[in-house]
């Protein structure tokens, strides 16, 4: 535990964050134990610690985008338990979270992810783009600002998160493992860039994590965490010293506990021995893969012998992955071939995966299972003898220190003992050669050590091949033989002392950095960015900042920000044509199907007969029937259990049975009973049936009555004159046609709207709503704003196809059913936000989305019964639907020309749902990750 | 292939299922409270029909047919004007409208044949259709009724006796039950092999999938197989506990075959699903797609409007697709009580179809893999 004497080298500068007994957990698991901290104002500040210490929770904690459970967190000078000095300081920080890119909107270019992020802070359009132009100019990304984020290199999405992070000047800048997964080169880059930014703004405090310690090394003070607490503080010197220890490395290792300490080695290589045997393990010759007219790879050639360790080094995106995707056989190459024990690499040769271990650069377990039935799984999978399994499992447990986490599921574990596990699980059914790319990104030194150990022993003693790539130096130092590549060629294959004597360079790093300069496609990579002078100017202005306009904001509500989150909303739909277009293709098709598909005509019903009278007249009877256009005749019934067989089947909508003595009883005037059997499966259909009968029954009688001569009395005693209004000739379609608009405008525009939310919240880029000055009002209208224009335009279609394709006379004015459109939409995408703003999932939102809009429109809002013929719960749905009332105001305006005054009592239930049920979306968000 | 494999990645489909509670909340409700609701709130066919009367003629006759009108057929009619009429009618409050002239009973028994006027609101289509039979047959009987007591009438003696079977009172509530069980069964088993599958994609598991011993075949029988059972399970429980027990809805037939009929049936919707995942670059893009199908699925295979009434080319369009055979299925098994000798085409059908999605969808699931990787 650290007093606040820890900074007496910072000067006068007070804390900028204060930390007192903060605890935090997630579940079971304590996260931050009692933490007490003082982080120094105007410096740069470093977190280290092995994996799953707690270092991402307090930084989240700090930067605002977690609440707080225990203990005081002062940022800034305030409490960030006070929601008012949160909303107050939010503008002030920048927060870069752990993961490459991951607030980044991957669809979006980079001149539109930094031009997000600024409008969130204000300024005029010029301020802004100049701004930018310097930003981008400086940090190399200039020449790709039209390129999707989705698109760049690690090392190019990170700096693009710098530029994004420094947009509005900020007073604290938290990064969190910023270079974790970055090549060195653009590592380098990226510090020299913070460098420049802290040279022009000396009162800007920074606190970064990081698992490279000769980064830590470089920083101006440091604390170190173990298991929730915090081990030291100080600046480096400080901290080598009360260690006596050289560097940071050791020293980290001397702070640790005893327990922890004492599994540790240095990792020893022993020569290999059996180096003439000679056998090829992996082979590639001139493999080459296109994608589209950009070559990820370019003819690469290696062949690596039974038991070497092989490294694979070089920047982001060069295509070490792809190579590797195609030696699993994941990827098929374009040109080339590439061969594992002597054998074609082919996707369907399930015996050769069998002996690979394939460990992919993202973690890719499955998350909703837990360590331990992750390991089982893939055992199983390898087809691991299923005696053995519990064994393996336990041993995969053990030398991968996840003893404690058996039960755990990976999403609450930290990154490192992600990657622990996604070893673990390569190697859980012994594969002779393992693929590994990028195993080590973000696990702290021991484990790294630990789990080079495991590979050297593999190696030496299993005689495994590895094949590995890397971007920690002493890593590559270790491989028998590496091999740096770059855009998509390898420059150098050899040994790490070969490379090194080549190059005549003093290190690895620097014959990389060399290399790379020699080669004409990585000089532009090392040229040093221009414009790093513009943009120390730039951030110096003092009234040249963005925020300066951020004080003229309103706290609540301010459309600034509103429509920048619209925007950007905008632009990621606007990304995504296939969704654009079924959208609206889907619209109109729906309702072209439901338009015609659903009617309430029936026609053509099948019947038939049992006559057992077999007379004119009774022949007679049954061609009254089979003569109108309802009913279609089928063969003649001949028994009651032929009736029975042919109606259980469903052949017969009817079954009418003509007793004997029909055609002598009728004119001997005696009465006589005409048995009919309806099909009551369902039951519209049947009533529908039952009506035609007793018309054409009636209508019969009459005939006859008028042939036996008696006279018009029989006629009946009465005309009714039936009028259907609205729509005189009884059209389906006419009737049908403005009840389906509702239900469309309500279906689509609230799926659309139910995934915006919950799709930030599972592909993380909604930490940027809960870091910014954004409230929830303007982030939830700005997502709902596009989708209302989108929805505008579904409705101007499906209303032109009506009138125009459908010829459904729009009777009343097109301004009201627009007016009223217009609310309605709002309501649905209102309602699809709520759904997202609740759900957890995607798949949960959509299922829930479905279920919650289909059956209420479809049933419950009046389109087959009107709402207050329903009974039940069903009643009170239809009763608080926003369609109930749309559903009115398109049948009002289409069909029976009502005004403004008629429609009023529609209008206002619509009116009050729109902010009803944003107010809910607003209560069920959270604006920090609980 | 090996049945171990597709075994275990079944059983990863049911454990990564039981680790979203919210989905079963959602799966309950579905299958309980949404099937209970659907059932009940479907009036019988004429429930409370909203009616209006202008009685200009205020003689006992008329007010016989005044009175003929009750629930729960029709709401107590409201006696209005004939200036009345046409705003009420506009306003949605009436769905019927009944102008009784003056000197109807005068002129009915002086066998003049007055006219009534029967206005019908025709943008309500059930109760507009049935409604106007109803009201006809009512005012008929009533003045036919009242004519006997004062003269002879010369009716043929033809009784028409109408009896309906399997379901004798109409009971809409059993018909809506079980179409809005088939309905969620559609909905649940292709939303969860679907959406699963891209969510597999945008996890990265699918490729990690592939870089194990495991063929895209064994993969995707693992989906089938295991949401199906859900699936199965959730309908199941709904028949058993909701419909029949809840509900206390007669079954006819036997509800083992029925749910023979519905593995068959899940069989091709989870292929579909899968299909539909390999279609959808993203999970917005799926969603919309999901309601592109699901709604003709289940406007049109004849569960909520008879398929006589459909034009032909949908009607036959339709034939492709397993509801409109799992829904004829459903209705001979459930209501008719018909055994495996009838409905056999029915699960020739739906099993034809299934492997027809299940061929295209592992043909789509092998080629778009790569590209999911």
């Amino acid at each position: 535990m650290s007093e606040p004497g820890g900074t007496k080298d910072t000067g006068s500068i007070p804390p900028v964050v204060r930390l007192r007994d903060v605890g935090l957990r997630y579940g079971e698991v304590r996260a931050l134990d009692g933490v007490g901290l003082d982080f120094p104002g105007g410096c740069m500040a470093g977190l280290i610690g092995p994996d799953g210490v707690g270092k991402s929770s307090l930084l989240s904690l700090i930067a605002g985008a977690r609440s707080i459970q225990a203990g005081k967190v002062e940022v800034l000078g305030g409490d960030m338990a006070d929601a008012r000095h949160r909303s107050e300081v939010r503008g002030r920080i920048a927060y870069m979270p752990q993961g490459l890119g991951r607030n980044l909107y991957p669809t979006l270019s980079v001149m539109e992810n930094i031009d997000f992020f600024g409008r969130l802070f204000g300024g005029s359009d010029d301020e802004r783009l100049h701004r930018i132009k310097v930003l981008t100019r400086a940090t190399g990304l200039g020449d790709f600002l039209d390129r999707p984020a989705g698109k760049l290199s690690g090392g190019m999405k990170q700096k693009l998160g710098l530029c994004c992070a420094l947009i509005h000047d900020p007073d604290l800048m938290i990064l969190d493992e910023p270079t974790t997964g970055v090549d060195p080169l653009s590592r380098r880059q990226f510090w020299e860039l913070v460098d420049t930014i802290r040279a022009a703004r000396p009162g800007m405090s920074v606190i970064v994590a990081t698992a490279y310690m000769e980064e830590a090394a470089r920083f101006g003070w440091l604390a170190a965490m173990d298991g929730g607490k915090v081990l030291a503080d100080g600046t480096p010197r400080e901290i080598l010293e009360s260690t006596g220890t050289q560097s940071l490395e050791e020293a980290f290792i001397a702070l640790l506990p005893e327990e922890k300490r004492r599994g540790y080695r240095k990792v020893e290589i022993p020569p290999r021995t059996e180096e003439a045997d000679g056998e090829i393990a992996i082979e590639a010759e001139g493999l080459t893969k296109r994608f589209g007219d950009f070559t990820a790879v370019d003819h690469v050639s290696f062949r690596i012998s039974r038991g070497e360790i092989f490294g694979f080094l070089g920047s982001n995106g060069c295509g070490k992955t792809t190579t590797m995707k195609m030696l699993t056989g994941l990827l098929p190459p374009t040109e080339g071939r590439a061969r594992l024990f002597g054998k074609e690499v082919d996707a369907n040769d399930l015996a050769t995966r069998r002996r690979v271990g394939y460990m992919s650069q993202f973690f890719s377990l499955y998350t909703e299972l837990t360590v331990r039935q992750n390991l089982e799984l893939h055992a199983r999978l390898f087809h691991v003898p299923a005696g053995e399994i519990p064994g393996r499992v336990r041993e995969m447990i053990e030398r991968f220190d996840l003893e404690g986490t058996e039960d755990m599921l990976p999403d609450t574990m930290s990154l490192g003992h992600r990657q622990r596990l996604s070893l673990a699980v390569a190697m859980v059914h012994k594969p002779e050669m393992l693929i590994l790319d990028e195993p080590t990104s973000g696990v702290d030194p021991i484990a790294r050590d630990a789990f080079w150990r495991i590979l050297v022993d593999l190696s030496r003693s299993g005689g495994v091949t590895i094949f590995i790539s890397t971007h920690f130096m002493n890593e590559a130092e270790r491989c028998d033989r590496i091999s740096l590549m770059h855009a998509g060629r390898v420059l150098v294959a050899d040994t790490p002392e070969g490379v090194v004597k080549k190059s005549g360079a003093g290190t690895i790093e620097e014959a990389f950095i060399k290399y790379l300069e020699e080669d004409s496609a990585g000089r532009d990579a090392v040229r040093a960015p221009d414009g790093t002078d513009e943009l120390a100017r730039v951030l110096s202005a003092k009234d040249g900042a963005l925020n300066a306009g951020a004080k003229g904001f309103r706290r609540f509500f301010d459309t600034r920000r509103m429509l920048s989150y619209a925007r950007r909303e905008s632009l990621e739909l606007r990304r995504d044509p296939v969704r654009l277009t079924l959208a609206l293709l889907g619209s109109v098709i729906l309702l072209f199907v439901m338009g015609y598909g659903i009617n309430m005509d029936v026609e053509d019903l099948s019947f038939a007969v049992l006559d057992r009278d077999q007379t004119v007249t009774s022949q007679d009877y049954t061609l009254n029937l089979a003569g109108s256009r309802y009913f279609v005749e089928q063969s003649p019934i001949t028994d009651y259990a032929d009736l029975d067989r042919r109606m259980r089947a469903g052949g017969l909508s009817l079954a009418i049975e003509i007793p004997p003595g029909f055609a002598r009883d009728i004119a001997r005037g005696s009465p006589v009973e005409v048995g009919a059997w309806i099909d009551g499966a369902m039951p519209t259909r049947a009533e529908t049936v039952r009506g035609y009968v007793q018309g054409m029954h009636a209508h019969w009688l009459a005939v006859k009555a008028r042939e036996l001569g008696r006279g018009e009395e029989a006629e009946g005693l009465i005309n009714i004159e039936t009028r259907f209004r609205y729509n005189p000739d009884v059209k389906s379609l006419v009737a049908m046609v403005p009840a389906v608009i509702p239900i469309l405008l309500l279906l689509i525009p609230a799926m659309l709207a139910a995934l915006s939310v919950v799709r930030e919240k599972e592909l993380g880029s909604i930490i940027n709503f809960y870091v910014t000055p954004t409230t929830r009002l303007e982030f939830l209208t700005g997502k709902q704003f596009p989708y209302i224009a989108l929805s505008m335009l579904s409705f101007f279609m499906l209303t032109l196809i009506a009138v125009a394709v459908f010829g459904v006379p729009l009777k009343g004015s097109f301004f009201i059913l627009t007016a009223g459109a217009l609310l309605y939409v709002s309501a649905a995408t209102a309602l699809g936000l709520l759904i997202s703003s609740f759900m957890r999932s995607q798949i949960a939102a959509i299922f829930g989305t479905a279920i919650l809009t289909i059956l209420p429109a479809a049933s419950f809002s009046g389109m087959i019964d009107p709402v207050s013929s329903l009974q039940g719960a069903g009643r009170l749905i239809g009763e608080i639907y926003p369609t109930t009332y749309f559903l009115i105001i398109s049948q009002g305006t289409f069909s029976k020309a009502l005004g403004f005054e008629d429609l009023r009592s529609s209008f206002v239930p619509l009116a009050i749902a729109v902010p009803v049920l944003l107010g809910l979306c607003a209560v069920m968000l959270r604006k920090q990750e609980t | 292939m090996r049945a171990s494999n597709i075994f275990y990645l079944g059983i990863k489909e049911l454990r990564s299922l039981a680790r979203d509670p919210v989905m079963f909340v959602l799966i309950v409700y579905a299958f309980s409270f949404a099937i209970y609701t659907a059932a009940t709130a479907m009036p019988e066919t004429l429930n409370m029909a909203p009616i209006a009367i202008v009685d200009e003629d205020r003689s006992p006759l008329s007010s016989r047919i005044v009175g003929a009108f009750y629930p729960p057929y029709f709401l107590p009619p409201e006696l209005i004007d004939q200036s009345e009429m046409d705003a009420r009618m506009d306003a949605g409050l009436d769905t019927f409208a009944l102008d009784i002239p003056p000197d109807f009973q005068r002129d009915m028994l002086a066998g003049r044949r007055p006219t009534v006027q029967l206005n019908v609101d025709a943008t309500r289509m059930s109760q507009a259709f049935t409604g106007s039979g109803y009201i006809q047959a009512i005012v008929n009987d009533e003045v036919r009724a009242f004519a006997q007591r004062y003269r002879d009438t010369a009716e043929l003696p033809v009784e028409l006796t109408l009896r309906a079977r399997f379901n004798p009172q109409l009971n809409k509530s059993w018909f809506g039950a079980i179409m809005e069980i088939i309905n969620n069964v559609t909905m649940l088993s292709i939303v969860l092999t679907g959406a699963a599958l891209i969510r597999e994609r945008e996890h990265g598991t699918i490729e990690h999938l592939l870089s194990m011993p495991v063929t895209p075949f064994e993969i995707m029988t693992s989906k089938v197989w295991a949401m199906g059972l859900v699936v199965l399970a959730a309908s199941t429980f709904s028949l058993v506990v909701i419909v029949r027990g809840l509900l206390e809805i007669p079954v006819e037939g036997s509800i083992l075959l029925f749910l023979a009929g519905a593995a068959a049936q899940l069989f091709a919707t989870t292929s579909m699903g899968i299909f539909l995942g390999t279609i959808a670059r993203s999970m917005p893009q799926f969603g919309l797609l999901l309601m592109l199908v699901l709604l003709p699925l289940e406007m049109l295979s004849g569960g909520t409007t008879p398929r006589e009434s459909m034009p032909d080319a949908v009607r036959y369009l339709m034939l492709a697709a397993p509801n409109t055979h799992f829904v004829m299925l459903a209705q001979a098994i459930l209501y008719r009580g018909a055994g495996f000798s009838v409905v056999w085409p029915q699960f020739v059908a739906i099993i034809a179809i299934g492997a027809v999605l299940f061929g295209i969808a592992l043909t789509r699931f092998r080629k778009t893999i790569g590209l999911m990787a």
